[in-house]
């Protein structure tokens, strides 16, 4: 392989964990955009979705299945169940343990969502055990050759998954009655509640979209690593909030692009400085860039005028 | 239409409303007017459910709006449009607007009520896709408006609508809020400018700290040498 070979492998790589990083950062950073709530438990959310995936293989019999059209409507089959799954969650979280919390300080959400993200670990770990559970392969291992670098089916289905959904929520955000309420409760929810929309219920189909991304993101994240493990949502979980607060909180696009380029800054990192610290090279990334960015890449905001 | 009697509120301990009585009759404009403080917002902030009420009654066309939510209340038929306009500043003028219509259904309505905005309105057409926090003071305040109006409200609430605006806007903004009566919606203006605010409404109240000190019709209001003196500047 040539150097430039090398680099697009390392960059067709990092696309893929960031394309994963990309979908779970879009949940906190709509979520900070509506409430100003850093919910730390949607890295768990993330996690379960990965876990109700693995359940759908096993109860759709999907292990060891040849490859073919009964895999393709399991594999759609397996994100369908993994996004019920977890936009229920999310709508259960925001509802149980946020609502009531709305007009507490700040600090109090934020505990809160530490000490569910400690629940979410543990009744995953009661139900699936402390081990590592293998991941069922649904997608044909066939490898392709792009400009030299070497990419499985399972990568272009990764960025085509990701892909779609991150253009789906765009057109939902940014043409839909629903998402033009979703920004206008960002920015103003008394305003809202005067114009008759009902805020409660954006903000909990906020957290309902929020969870199936991740949970989008949590499947592929089982197929991509083959396996999964009840603490896997606290590192990436971590990380998407880093790529969150790169691309700037409270930005939609800036969270895609932050995922992105986080996963490909790490992969890079990893594969020509050491392997060993590419999950500083995130977290350096982060503190830098808040050095001379604190709002983030995308994070500028229009000036408010009275 | 609208009736609040003995209605108590506030925010903590304290009660800036302490017994208001007011009522506003179908087709009517009533000012309502008092110092900084007197509880003319929280009034207003009361009727649309965002502040709950301690004691009294609200009701409107019949309905008790005590308890009600904000949301619940505005699809009944009250637009409220806040002090400081409260615009969103982010979104397009076109898509407050659509925000405004958020109860509207019916897409053919909603464009129809656009086209009424424009006309009411022309400033806001030729900038319905600028981000509203690029508009004037003015602007936002017409933007304001016009997102109150989109929901076809039977009462309009407007807060100080006039409020930092060069006196060629406020006669603007107060032919506008002709227009709208004239439209067949009622209107509950509370004004700092007492002098235009009589003009163009039918009656008026004198709240002073938290209760109703005076009520009459305007040109009575605007002829009284208390109100004279305290809000007329003599």
């Amino acid at each position: 392989m040539t150097p430039f070979q090398v680099f697009l492998q390392q960059l067709a790589n990092g696309l893929t964990i960031g394309s994963i990083y990309a979908l779970i950062a879009l949940g906190y950073t709509m979520v900070y955009g509506v409430i100003q709530l850093i919910n730390f438990a949607h890295g768990e959310v993330f996690m379960v979705g990965a876990y109700v995936g693995l359940s759908a293989c096993l109860w759709l019999g999907l292990e060891g299945v040849a490859p073919g059209g009964a895999m393709a409507w399991g594999f759609v089959g397996v994100v369908g169940a993994s996004i019920l799954g977890c936009a229920l969650l999310g709508l259960a979280v925001e509802r149980l343990a946020y609502r009531p919390l709305r007009r507490a300080p700040r600090l109090t959400a934020l505990i809160t969502a530490i000490g569910l993200s400690f629940f979410l670990q543990n009744a995953v770990m009661l139900v699936y055990g402390a081990t590592d559970r293998r991941f069922p392969a649904l997608v044909p291992s066939v490898r392709w050759n792009l400009g030299g670098a070497t990419v499985t089916t399972l990568q272009l289905v990764i960025w085509a998954a990701a892909g779609l959904m991150m253009a789906g929520l765009q057109v939902l955000v940014m043409r839909t009655r629903l998402g033009k309420a979703m920004r206008a409760t960002a920015q103003d929810p008394t305003a809202c509640w005067l114009l008759g929309i009902p805020v409660d219920r954006i903000i909990s189909v906020t957290f309902a979209i929020g969870s199936s991304l991740a949970a989008v993101g949590g499947v592929l994240f089982g197929l991509y690593y083959h396996t999964v493990n009840f603490h896997d949502g606290y590192l990436i979980g971590l990380k998407a909030f880093t790529a969150a607060v790169l691309g700037g909180i409270g930005n939609i696009p800036g969270a895609m692009v932050g995922g992105l380029l986080l996963g490909v800054l790490e992969t890079l990192g990893a594969g020509y400085l050491s392997a060993q610290w590419k999950h500083v090279f995130a977290f350096v990334v982060l503190v830098v860039l808040l050095l001379f960015k604190p709002t983030g890449l995308l994070g500028e905001r229009v000036a408010d005028r009275a | 239409m609208l009736a609040l009697s003995g209605v108590v509120a506030g925010y903590g301990q304290t009660a800036c409303l302490k017994g208001v009585d007011v009522e506003v009759r179908p087709g009517e404009i009533v000012a309502l007017l008092g110092a900084n403080g007197a509880g003319k917002t929280t009034t207003l902030m009361a009727i649309s459910g965002l502040v709950r009420p301690r004691q009294g009654a609200i009701t409107f066309e019949g309905v008790r709006l005590n308890g009600l939510a904000p949301e619940a209340i505005a699809a009944l038929g009250v637009g409220h449009v806040p002090e400081g306009r409260r615009v969103f500043t982010r979104l397009t003028v076109l898509e407050n607007l659509h925000l405004g219509a958020y109860l509207q259904r019916d897409r053919r309505a909603r464009d129809e009520d656009l086209r009424r905005m424009w006309e009411l309105f022309p400033v806001l057409r030729s900038r319905q896709h600028q981000l509203a926090g690029t508009l004037s003071g003015g602007e936002q305040q017409m933007l304001a408006m016009a997102r109150g109006l989109m929901a076809r409200p039977k009462l309009l609430l407007l807060d100080e609508p006039s409020l930092g605006l060069a006196p060629k806007l406020v006669r603007a903004v107060f032919d506008i809020i002709v227009r709208i009566n004239a439209g067949g919606t009622a209107i509950l203006l509370v004004e700092q400018n007492a002098r235009m605010a009589l003009t163009v409404s039918h009656r008026g109240y004198i709240l002073e700290t938290g209760a109703v000190a005076l009520c009459d019709s305007a040109k009575a209001l605007a002829g009284n040498p208390h109100v004279k003196s305290a809000y007329l500047g003599g």
